[in-house]
């Protein structure tokens, strides 16, 4: 999906007008010019100088690239499924990890990338259980990553 | 001298580490093999494991899976023309035109073979300049360090980059990132939102496997292309002839490792760019420019020793000075600092049986390279056919993991995601995302040395410019800023002078 440079370029001179903003209630030395928001400062001043060329070349530009190009997969429900379950299953992961475990929300994620990418379910539903299993005892037993049991009790 | 190495000798060879050293050798060249499965990503997936181990061990895992999978990234090139990482794209064409002609194990040959052989040269190179350079690197003070920055910052955005517009937003972005949490000479806590997790700064492992794994399983979920199909199931012997070649082209290979070198050295541009290079070269200087695209094995010659020479070539100013020479080093340099085995001319001084290590382990993963990869050769089919639906999914679980074994905290989970995205969003629309990564790996450092030199010299900027050191970096650094303006005030007038005398 692109954008055309102008509106990316209004969001990056937003976002430097809001460092700029932020960098104004930084605490400043007694003695010293230079405070925590000298560096940011100079960074967000040369950000919203590369903004405005870049609004400047995508208003010029507006003909050709036009306001935003979809990419082909937007028009193709199957690969935009495969986005949305891929973000989807992270943010499940997030939310959910700490109350419902490690082994429970692997195989969740797995089970559903594998069968909205079209693995065949009497494949994808063993490998969804077995991968997440061989993962933590990897990680929790070996490496002795804390990752969470949620609602399982503790196995080993 | 010869003391310290017999100590690196025996810091490698234990059996300990060398396991490490095979194991992450066959994580590469898979890794490599599989299209979609960069070697950035490699390395960025390779960290979280490497966390749990001693720093030599760790250090070699990563070397070692870096450098295979910039090789193997090859074998797709030729047998599917895809490749299998962007360091492999400059030549992917070539290689699958010598498949089509049957010559697929001439191709392959001569990816391994002279691989191995850049590989080795870049690692001489690094070997003898880089306690050298770090001699010099001692008489450095912030002044300096901050113009080392400044130019690695310019040569990472001026160098390569189609848009250097958009590369220049993409560094600013990182060192906007870098600026995020306690870690500044006031310790204010600078764009944390309130959250307390944030108030250590962006962690940078789950930052990069986002930036560099979950935005690649993102793109490989959109993907519109046709299936894998491969263009041929025979191979033969894959050395045959190769001596033949060596010495043919003896002086295409010497260029293509001194160049990839070079480049690799320049911070911001690393293998891939290394590989573009040198072909192009390799075709202006042919004896037989007009075979090129044909299925001429030249340009797989010299390129493909310049992308392995370049890796090693990264290192040196990430040991020496702690810039990286492209974004494989960029995460190397983050493992240092978790190690204890902080960068910079002084790492020869207080633990240089470290740093031998490193060299030889390059040596031996460059050399155990050509019996692995011809193995890899032998089993690409059966690779090539390992079904991508099946192992990206478990990629994600694996990214899922190691940002949440970082700090044990689900935050590292949220970082991938929102800069996956973020990385997704960015190459969608042209920006190139390694000037940001190195923006948020020197943002500190360039802070830092920016703030000390003004504090030392009471506010006074012209400091900078007045030490001798200082002054020579400075210069550089204008000169390749002013670069592309000159080139184009250059083309103004030739265009001018040409139209008036029509």
């Amino acid at each position: 999906m692109r954008f055309n440079d102008a509106l990316l370029g209004l969001g990056f001179l937003a976002l430097s007008i809001a460092v700029l903003v932020d960098i104004q209630g930084f605490p400043s030395f007694q003695g010293q010019s230079i405070g925590p928001g000298a560096f940011p400062g100079l960074i967000a001043v040369l950000l919203a100088c590369c903004s405005v060329a870049l609004i400047w070349r995508g208003w010029r530009e507006r003909r050709e690239q036009g306001v935003i190009a979809v990419g082909a997969w937007l028009s193709s429900p199957r690969h935009v499924r495969n986005f949305l379950v891929t973000v989807g299953a992270l943010v499940f992961y997030i939310a959910a990890a700490d109350r419902l475990g490690f082994l429970i929300c692997g195989t969740i994620i797995l089970s559903s990338l594998f069968l909205s990418l079209r693995v065949k379910p009497a494949l994808a539903v063993p490998l969804a259980v077995l991968l997440p299993l061989i993962i933590h005892v990897m990680f929790y037993k070996l490496l002795r990553v804390p990752l969470p049991w949620g609602v399982l009790p503790v196995l080993y | 001298m010869l003391a310290t190495y017999a100590q690196a000798f025996s810091l490698v060879f234990e059996p300990y580490v060398l396991t490490v050293i095979l194991c992450s050798a066959i994580y590469g060249l898979f890794v490599g093999c599989v299209p979609g499965l960069t070697a950035t990503m490699a390395t960025a997936l390779l960290v979280p494991i490497t966390f749990f181990m001693p720093a030599v061990p760790a250090v070699a895992a990563i070397v070692t899976a870096t450098a295979m999978a910039i090789f193997s990234g090859d074998i797709p090139g030729a047998l599917l023309r895809i490749p299998g990482t962007p360091a492999s794209a400059a030549y992917t064409d070539e290689a699958y035109a010598m498949t089509k002609k049957g010559q697929a194990e001439v191709a392959l040959g001569a990816g391994l073979v002279f691989s191995a052989i850049g590989g080795l040269f870049g690692t001489l190179v690094m070997i003898t300049s880089a306690p050298a350079l770090a001699e010099i690197a001692l008489k450095f003070s912030s002044f300096e360090y901050f113009w080392m920055v400044v130019l690695g910052l310019a040569g990472a955005v001026f160098i390569g980059n189609a848009s250097i517009l958009k590369a220049s937003i993409s560094l600013l972005l990182g060192l906007l990132v870098a600026c995020i949490g306690l870690d500044n000479p006031a310790a204010h806590p600078r764009f944390t939102f309130g959250n307390t997790e944030l108030t250590g700064g962006v962690s940078l492992i789950p930052m990069m496997v986002g930036m560099f794994a979950i935005s690649e399983i993102l793109r490989f979920m959109v993907h519109l292309d046709p299936p894998l199909k491969l263009a041929t199931e025979k191979i033969g012997n894959v050395f045959k002839g190769m001596w033949g070649l060596l010495t043919k082209y003896k002086w295409p290979l010497v260029r293509g490792s001194a160049l990839g070198t070079i480049i690799g050295i320049q911070p911001g541009s690393g293998a891939d760019m290394a590989a573009w290079m040198s072909y192009a070269v390799a075709k202006k200087f042919s004896k037989e420019p007009e075979k090129f695209g044909t299925g001429h094995v030249e340009g797989i010659v010299e390129a493909g020793a310049a992308n392995n020479s370049a890796l090693a070539g990264a290192w040196i100013p990430a040991i020496v000075f702690g810039i990286p020479g492209d974004s494989i080093t960029a995460i190397a340099i983050g493992v240092l600092y978790l190690k204890g085995m902080n960068p910079g001319p002084t790492i020869f001084i207080k633990n240089p049986e470290n740093i031998y290590a490193i060299f030889l382990v390059f040596i031996l993963a460059n050399l155990i390279m050509i019996p692995l990869g011809w193995l890899t050769i032998k089993v690409a089919k059966t690779v090539l056919r390992v079904s991508r639906h099946i192992l990206m999914p478990t990629i994600l679980l694996f990214c899922i993991v190691g940002s949440f074994a970082i700090n044990n905290t689900v935050f590292g989970v949220v970082l991938i995601l929102i800069f996956g995205l973020i990385a997704f969003v960015l190459e969608e629309n042209g920006f190139p995302v390694a000037p940001a990564i190195l923006g948020v790996v020197l943002g500190q450092m360039m802070e830092e040395n920016f703030i000390t030199s003004m504090i030392k010299s009471d506010g006074d900027p012209s400091v900078f410019f007045t030490r001798p050191i200082a002054m020579g970096l400075a210069i550089a650094t204008f000169v390749i800023l002013l670069w592309p303006v000159g080139v184009w005030l250059w083309r103004q007038r030739r265009s001018f002078s040409t139209r008036r005398s029509v």
